[in-house]
């Protein structure tokens, strides 16, 4: 692995990047949704944090080319990609007040490693290893699938954040338009996990107390094969006395609840699986149909969600004017690149792969020595990294995008 | 406020001609999405009561909200100011002058469009009290004309067919919430009728996962067909005021009407003046002596006019501004003008006769409308003191550290604890400072029997000084009499 390599992101090294390597005009594609600049592109907010922690808002810009021109000149750690206004960011202070308002902006989701403190085992904070990624891929499955079938949005973008978290842009006309309260209102249906320090209380999803709503009951079903895989078998988080303490708060059922930490207590080796067919068998005591047994299951349930259930960053997505870091961007810790993932190969994704800065620039130098003479101007020679798998990735999210937009504008323009 | 060339007979409309099955009403419905503006004369006096009787309510569904009213509390106490200044009766209500009624309603509501659209924050308050009042109505009228009144407006439902309906049983019988009991809300779920509608238009609806959702529509139950309703009159009122405040630059034709507007906007920030503006009697019978107006000052005053007349006795003097409003708020409260003349002599104790009697014996007597050109002036209400940024109100003008200095020194002997501040604080600092007024009120008296949320009983909220004090005197005495009569007894 990488660890030993000490991460370089310094200032020439960054600028090194930008100039000959940073995606701009697929980004510049993917906001716009068409060739020609439209107020999708120049109305936009990017935000820079420069060497130093310095925070530049309202920037905007006409085209992709003056966005690198700007980029390469003040060099900056990372950038952020900010809603569309009603008038040019950067014309923001000579605008009427009042006339300076956010119109659109992708919908945005932000997942966390750090959500998942209390139920990972293998790391905690800012450290990330495959095995505790499995939890973020859980997640990424479920939202996936619930924001395509329920609120049928097709262009989704999952981006990388570089370190321990995915970003989900959707770039939907609607999803685009969708004012706070709609964007509130489709983060609560998502949401079924409050985040903070009350995250180990029990959920309160239910309808009546009882069923589960359906989009919820079809969740439960997929994360259960998940739930047993990965917390109970690879996390085994209910191994340690704390873990299983933590399960047992969850159980509503106070005589099973004593019967359980008996037998745990005398016994702490029960690995997590045999534990949770512990719980089974005592809900089996119950006769099927009955109060008990029904209030059980419906807590096992809860159970799975509450382990396995996507923790999004609720604030992040519930604002339109909510600055989020650019894809492509390199996180300046791990100096890896904030790449698109594919979600349909999740499981496969390995953030300690993703490509790093420094990687990078290596793999142009010797790419480039054969050819010795060319010099000059760098176009695209992200191609001849391994960074194309990625740039491609989004050129084709991009391409289908801006098809829908074309076909859409010419029914338009017909019906008249 | 709209051009003679815009304007047509009101009778040309063909919606509203075509439903006369109840008699020849030009509203056929109570409920009105105000979907067309008044296109008739009205005389100036008319344009400004209807807005005023208007405004009282939504300022009441305001401040209900700040005070954490319940939503049986706020349906009652906005029910009764609605018979009292906005009664609206049902269709069937043959008696009443139904028009002349939804009339009143209608102008209303276009005028205070007017003087609300201008600033994105009147704007989104007014879409609130308005969009509540609507709720209310909603919720109150007759089920018979709802349906009449629903049908009359194209919302862009699409009613799901059983087909669909049976095709996603599970999932519209896994999110529909009823009984308890399993097999009544099988029952239930059985009749209910379903609607499809974007799922953007319902967001109430998805937030607390009330409906079943697929690609983007909202599988919606015939009971809760209301967020519908009521999201469309928000996003319907929302559109209209941007769109009047974008032409209303325009209006400056008529200067008749620019102050009434101006005056009403700022309607919200006090409460509308009651009765209590505008009366320049005294209220109470038995006369007030100058020397009672110490005792007076610690039992019943509110903070704006207590910390004037502490500083009076602290300083032995107070500016203009001062003096003008303390004057008439004295004046208002029975103080007579010989009284008047004693009291400030007395407490300007520094000065000479001479200087009294040439600089300030003047100005006394000219508010009481003795000199000059002997008008009655009334005195200040709330909303005059809360924009008067000089001796105005405390609430407002006061950083919050003296704020908090000054109520606790005031009437910590009348049961203020500093428990109770940070309550009044972040009332203050959401800018409801008739609420806070209001609270404290309660707080102080509530040995008097008043309890949270009863205002200064008549769940009235405090907009005069004079309202406070003489509310707070009322109740003194009724305490006072009863107690005599135990006493007798």
């Amino acid at each position: 692995m990488a660890n030993a390599v000490p991460v370089d992101t310094s200032p020439e090294v960054m600028l090194a990047f930008y100039r000959r390597l940073y995606p701009f005009k697929s980004i510049f594609n993917w906001l716009n949704h068409e060739h020609a600049p439209t107020r999708l592109f120049t109305h936009r907010e990017f935000a820079f944090t420069l060497q130093g922690d310095v925070y530049l808002r309202y920037n905007s810009f006409n085209n992709a080319d003056e966005l690198k021109k700007q980029v390469c000149q003040l060099n900056p750690t990372r950038f952020e990609i900010g809603p569309v206004y009603s008038a040019r960011p950067k014309d923001k202070k000579t605008a009427r007040p009042g006339m300076f308002n956010p119109l659109k902006r992708e919908l945005v989701f932000d997942i966390d490693m750090t959500d998942y403190d209390p139920v990972r085992t293998c790391c905690s904070g800012a450290d990330i290893c495959r095995r505790c990624w499995a939890f973020i891929s859980a997640a990424v499955q479920v939202l996936h699938t619930s924001i395509r079938e329920q609120f049928g949005y097709e262009n989704l973008l999952w981006v990388y954040s570089g370190r321990r978290g995915i970003h989900l842009w959707i770039s939907d006309e609607e999803a685009m338009g969708l004012t706070d309260d709609q964007r509130k209102a489709l983060v609560n249906w998502m949401t079924v996990i409050h985040g903070g320090s009350e995250s180990s209380k029990r959920l309160n999803v239910r309808l009546n107390g009882r069923h589960l709503p359906p989009s919820l009951q079809t969740a439960v079903e997929h994360l259960a094969t998940i739930f047993s895989e990965l917390v109970l078998s690879d996390q085994d988080v209910f191994a340690s006395q704390e873990g299983y303490e933590a399960l047992l708060e969850q159980i509503p059922d106070s005589e099973v609840v004593s019967k359980l930490r008996t037998k745990w207590n005398a016994d702490p080796s029960r690995s997590s699986e045999d534990k949770w067919l512990d719980l089974k068998s005592q809900a089996k005591k119950y006769e099927k149909g009955s109060a008990q047994r029904a209030t059980l299951t419906a807590a096992m349930e809860d159970i799975i969600l509450h382990y396995t259930y996507p923790r999004i960053d609720a604030e992040v997505s519930k604002h339109r004017n909510h600055l989020l870091k650019a894809p492509f961007c390199v996180h300046p810790k791990t100096g890896r690149v904030c790449v698109p993932v594919d979600p349909q190969r999740m499981d496969e994704f390995d953030p300690e792969s993703v490509p790093t800065v420094g990687q990078l620039l290596k793999e142009l130098d010797t790419a480039s020595k054969p050819g010795g003479a060319e010099g000059g101007v760098h176009h695209s020679d992200w191609e001849r990294t391994s960074l194309k798998p990625y740039v491609d990735m989004l050129d084709k999210h991009s391409l289908r995008l801006m098809e829908q937009v074309r076909l859409e504008k010419r029914g338009k323009d017909v019906s008249w | 406020m709209f051009k003679g060339t815009e304007r047509k007979p009101f009778h040309d409309d063909k919606d509203l001609v075509q439903v006369t099955n109840h008699g020849s009403l030009r509203y056929p419905h109570r409920l009105n999405f105000y979907d067309r503006p008044p296109l008739y004369d009205v005389t100036v006096e008319e344009f400004e009561t209807c807005a005023l009787d208007r405004l009282r309510i939504l300022a009441e569904i305001e401040s209900s909200a700040a005070r954490n009213r319940t939503w049986e509390e706020l349906k009652t106490v906005t029910n009764a100011q609605c018979s009292n200044y906005l009664p609206l009766h049902a269709t069937s209500a043959r008696t009443v002058e139904r028009d002349s009624e939804r009339r009143k309603d209608h102008l209303g509501h276009f005028v205070l469009r007017l003087a609300f659209c201008r600033s994105e924050d009147l704007r989104r308050r007014f879409i609130k009290a308005e969009t509540t009042l609507f709720k209310i109505r909603y919720d109150a009228d007759d089920n018979a004309e709802r349906e009449m009144f629903l049908s009359s407006r194209d919302f862009d439902w699409m009613p799901v067919d059983s087909a669909e309906k049976s095709k996603y049983r599970k999932e519209l019988l896994g999110s529909y919430q009823g009984a308890r009991n399993e097999s009544v809300r099988e029952q239930a779920f059985e009749a209910e009728k379903y609607y499809k509608v974007k799922w953007t238009r319902v967001p109430d609806l998805v937030e607390k996962r009330k409906v079943f959702l697929k690609a983007g529509w909202a599988y919606v139950p015939a009971k809760e067909q209301s967020s519908i309703v009521f999201q469309e009159f928000e996003v319907h009122l929302a559109k209209a005021l941007e769109l009047t405040a974008r032409s209303l630059p325009r209006l400056d034709e008529d200067t008749r009407l620019v102050p009434i507007l101006d005056n009403l906007s700022q309607g919200f920030l006090a409460g509308v003046p009651s009765q209590w503006a505008g009366s320049g009697e005294a209220i109470n019978s038995d006369d007030i002596k100058a020397e009672m107006v110490d005792d007076l000052a610690k039992k019943h005053f509110p903070i704006c006019m207590r910390s004037m007349h502490d500083n009076l006795r602290r300083d032995h003097h107070l500016k203009h501004l001062g003096r003008l409003h303390y004057g008439l708020f004295l004046k208002v409260l029975g103080l007579s003008i010989e009284e008047a003349v004693v009291f400030w002599r007395k407490s300007f104790d520094r000065l000479t006769d001479d200087k009294f009697n040439k600089e300030y014996k003047y100005n006394i007597r000219h508010s009481y409308g003795l000199e000059g050109k002997r008008a009655n002036y009334a005195a200040k209400s709330c909303q005059q003191l809360l924009t008067s940024s000089d001796h105005g109100c405390p609430y407002r003008y006061y950083s919050p550290e003296n704020l908090q200095t000054a109520l606790l020194s005031a009437y910590s002997s009348r049961g203020l604890t500093s428990a109770d501040l940070s309550e009044i604080m972040s009332t203050v600092k959401a800018t409801h400072y008739h609420v806070a007024c209001t609270r404290v009120f309660e707080i102080t008296h509530s040995s008097f029997g008043i309890k949270k949320g009863a205002g200064t009983g008549d769940d009235e909220s405090v907009t005069h000084p004079n309202q406070y004090a003489a509310k707070s005197m009322e109740l003194y005495k009724v305490q006072q009499n009863s107690a005599e009569a135990m006493v007798v007894e």
